[in-house]
């Protein structure tokens, strides 16, 4: 029956999709103006109505309702309740209703409270819209129906991937998928101004807190889901340059370009081609992305299924909305009037080498992830990895960070070094010093050695621009720079130093048997097996020790079998001290050598110094878009309630 | 381009110039990953491939086959493992070192990733095995079609 209400309310909210897209393109017109009217609501119903189809589908998920095919598929009455939740959306049906309930709801949210702009732009914004969502809607409800039954009902369910059975999992698709799927906002913003021609510091400024919410979604779940595949794989990597992993990196880079070519449309009113470009780049990236990934033309743990329809399907889709935005874009891009001029030395010059290189990189992580499709329809079987990636995206990244330093410093419109150029003495001297100070240790690649030099010049250079202010009265979205610039310092220096001086050690030790690794002393106390809920495992407790005459602590790494579906996972073991990390992992029995006695168990470890900075600079950058966002919309409301004031006043007098 | 502040060009040109700028940066950066894909890609073979057409020693490469049966040892240290992989017409030894993937056993599918040695050993840096159904590495999934049958008929 929920079920069934669910399949009702989906295929309700495609109707009210198409609605809203008839309305809005005929509200442009002047016979159907009297239509426009409609939009607004209609987005916001949409939006409920896929919300509630969501909603039943996690209703059936929790309560294991074996009858509805997906639940069958992917889920198991014996798991805890929070993973069943999570199953919703750990699939591809599912994944893919998720999309287009936060795209509904973004719509709606819009819809809501956007009311800057002229009405005409709304009107083709929300068309706009509701065009992407009704291909989506189409794509559920004929290529990937969620909520389809089956009969027979089986006795049990085939369970969820094990290793996709983890906290990081509940939050991390949802949070991913926001910031995804909220870029189609900016993308619909782009089309809305491209239809209506109206492109200046006002549409940026009512853009800018869009792909900033999006942006900050993107960060923490891109934060979040390195760190997942740093603990749950156990393979000791942090970014491995997957194509899942791509998938969501292009998104973020088009994104930061934008968000940044906004600043500069905003404030002067320049970049004004560009910055639409790049608004329909990035939502461009996130259906790429998602092609990617669910097509299953491409291996990974998040690839679901294989299905050559589905393929085919998403990739028309790609086609329509890709192709359209380009072919708008190319029709009106001559159209949309010039910007203002600026120097090569001022705040837009370094903003513009920020996007250029931004795109470059993007063009090479693009060009990689694509490479072994081509490569294969040419014949040959191939794959790219991080000989590929890393030095690819240093030569481009590095002359950005470079830059970084020097670019919030500058003015609007006109500056000089010679203004500057005292304030980064200190900077400089500190990448001098860094770089000099890692040579003396020793021992460490070129891109880490780079890396720890210039994050701890960046670091510095990152916070001059409050330099002479009041940081009482510092506006907010300042802070939000500084903080996001100086997170890039931190998770920079904590790449550099986990690739630069990470030790590892892989041993198989008898029980008692104490082992080295880096500064820790690491001691196999027992392993003994213990029970969860639907997984048995063996777990290690290991009591190490920092240093000679450091505290001993335990850590308990183990090595689980679930047994629906049946799958062995590693669970490592992470101690963090303020310096860096412990990372342990157990591996299985080793074969006995002949006479031995005793069996030994095998054990990897790892001492990473500084490696959870990584991650504690992504949170960094994520909550300078934050306090940026929250300055930008405190900014708003002040204005809005100020200028509702003055019209309540004046008709009052005009009593 | 500090001339440009000096005598102002005009809206058109600068438009012009940074379009020129950055196609110029774009289409280096195209060139440059193309020439960086030709040298760093990964290149699959099978055994009877890697046997006929060594690839040069140093270079990444992935190796996938059957894991031969009765080929698997474990070294004294407890954690380095050697074992041959075939595909029926040729055979490649393998070395590795680390905690091996749960469904990695004799007679079963596997693609390491690694280099070939100059004795002609393969050294693997990483083994990727069957993980589930949903999750099987590409080449594996044409392999298991393609050869699987043979391969096991032979090797039992």
């Amino acid at each position: 029956m929920i079920a069934e209400l669910g399949l009702a309310a989906l295929w309700l909210a495609a109707a009210l999709a198409a609605l809203q897209l008839v309305s809005g393109a005929l509200g442009l017109t002047e016979r159907g103006a009297v239509l426009g009217g409609a939009v607004r609501p209609v987005a916001v119903v949409q939006g409920g109505l896929a919300l509630l189809a969501f909603a039943c589908l996690i209703y059936v998920f929790s309560v294991t309702d074996l009858s509805v095919k997906l639940v069958a598929l992917n889920s198991h009455s014996m798991k805890p309740l929070v993973f069943k939740i999570a199953g919703a959306w750990g699939n591809h049906e599912g994944s893919m209703l998720l999309w287009v309930t936060v795209m509904g709801l973004g719509g709606a949210f819009v819809a809501l409270v956007e009311k800057r702009l002229p009405e005409r732009t709304m009107l083709a914004t929300l068309a706009g819209q509701a065009f992407v969502s009704l291909g989506f809607y189409a794509f559920l409800l004929f290529a990937s129906n969620p909520f389809e039954r089956l009969s027979p009902v089986p006795m049990e369910g085939n369970g969820l991937n094990p290793l996709l059975q983890d906290l990081g999992l509940a939050f991390h698709p949802p949070t991913l998928y926001l910031g995804y799927v909220g870029l189609s906002i900016a993308f619909s913003f782009a089309i809305g101004a491209l239809v209506t021609r109206e492109v200046g510091p006002a549409f940026a400024k009512a853009m800018r807190p869009w792909v900033l919410g999006a942006w900050i979604f993107l960060t923490v779940g891109i934060t979040a889901g390195s760190y997942w595949a740093y603990y749950e794989l156990g393979w000791g990597g942090w970014w491995f340059w997957d194509p899942v992993e791509n998938a969501s990196l292009m998104p973020w880079l088009a994104a930061t370009a934008l968000l940044h070519s906004c600043g500069v449309l905003a404030a002067r009113n320049a970049l004004r081609a560009w910055t639409i470009m790049l608004g329909v780049v990035a939502f461009s990236m996130s259906m790429i992305g998602t092609f990617l990934v669910r097509s299953g033309i491409l291996t990974s743990v998040h690839a679901f299924a294989v299905d050559p329809q589905r393929g085919t399907f998403i990739l028309a889709l790609l086609a329509i909305y890709i192709g359209g935005a380009l072919v708008l874009f190319g029709l009106r891009a001559a159209t949309v009037t010039e910007g203002e001029r600026f120097a090569f030395v001022s705040r837009e010059g370094a903003l513009v080498v920020n996007n250029v290189m931004l795109s470059a990189i993007l063009g090479i992580v693009l060009f990689g992830t694509l490479y072994p499709l081509f490569a294969e329809a040419m014949g040959a079987k191939v794959s790219v990895g991080p000989p590929y990636f890393n030095p690819m995206s240093a030569l481009f990244a590095v002359p950005m960070l470079v830059v970084l330093m020097v670019g919030p410093l500058l003015r609007w419109r006109r500056d000089k070094f010679g203004r500057v150029g005292r304030g980064l003495v200190i900077p400089a001297m500190l990448v001098v010093a860094g770089g000099i100070g890692v040579l003396v240790l020793g021992g460490v690649a070129l891109l880490p050695w780079i890396g720890l030099a210039l994050s701890v010049g960046l670091g510095w250079a990152s916070l001059l621009p409050l330099k002479g202010r009041n940081l009482r009265r510092t506006p907010l979205p300042i802070w939000g720079m500084v903080v996001a610039h100086f997170g890039i310092a931190v998770a920079l220096f904590g790449m550099s130093s986990e690739s630069a001086f990470s030790v590892e050690k892989l041993v198989a030790v008898r029980m008692g048997e104490v082992t080295q690794v880096g500064p820790w002393g690491v001691k196999l106390d027992t392993v003994e097996p213990v029970a969860g809920p639907n997984w048995t495992a063996m777990e290690a407790r290991l009591l190490v020790r920092y240093g000679i005459d450091g505290k001993v602590t335990r850590m308990l790494p183990q090595s689980r079998s679930f047994w629906a579906p049946p799958q062995q996972t590693s669970e490592s073991a992470l101690l963090t001290r303020w310096n860096g990390q412990l990372y342990a992992v157990l591996g299985g029995e080793a074969p006995k050598v002949d006479g031995e006695k005793q069996s030994r168990w095998q054990l990897r470890l790892w001492w990473k110094p500084f490696a959870p900075l990584i991650w504690i600079g992504g949170l960094l950058i994520a909550l300078g878009g934050l306090l940026a966002l929250l300055g930008r919309v405190a900014a708003d409301v002040r204005r809005i309630v100020a200028k509702d004031k003055i019209a309540y006043r004046r008709e009052k007098q005009g009593r | 381009m500090a001339t440009v502040a000096k005598s102002p060009i005009k809206a058109k040109h600068q438009r012009l110039v940074l379009l020129i700028v950055a196609l110029v940066v774009l289409i280096g950066a195209a060139l440059l990953a193309a020439w960086a894909l030709r040298n760093q890609a990964s290149y699959f073979y099978v055994p009877s491939e890697i046997v006929a057409r060594p690839p040069e020693p140093g270079r990444a490469v992935r190796l996938g086959g059957m894991v031969e049966k009765g080929s698997l040892k474990t070294a004294a240290d407890g954690v380095t493992i050697n074992f041959a992989v075939q595909d029926g017409k040729a055979r490649v030894p393998v070395t590795f070192k680390g905690i091996v993937p749960s469904l990695f056993v004799e007679g079963s599918g596997v693609v390491a990733e690694g280099k070939m040695g100059t004795d002609g050993t393969f050294v693997a840096d990483n083994l990727l095995a069957k993980h589930d159904e949903n999750y099987v590495p590409r080449e594996m999934q044409d392999m298991s079609r393609e050869q699987a049958q043979k391969v096991m008929q032979e090797t039992k």
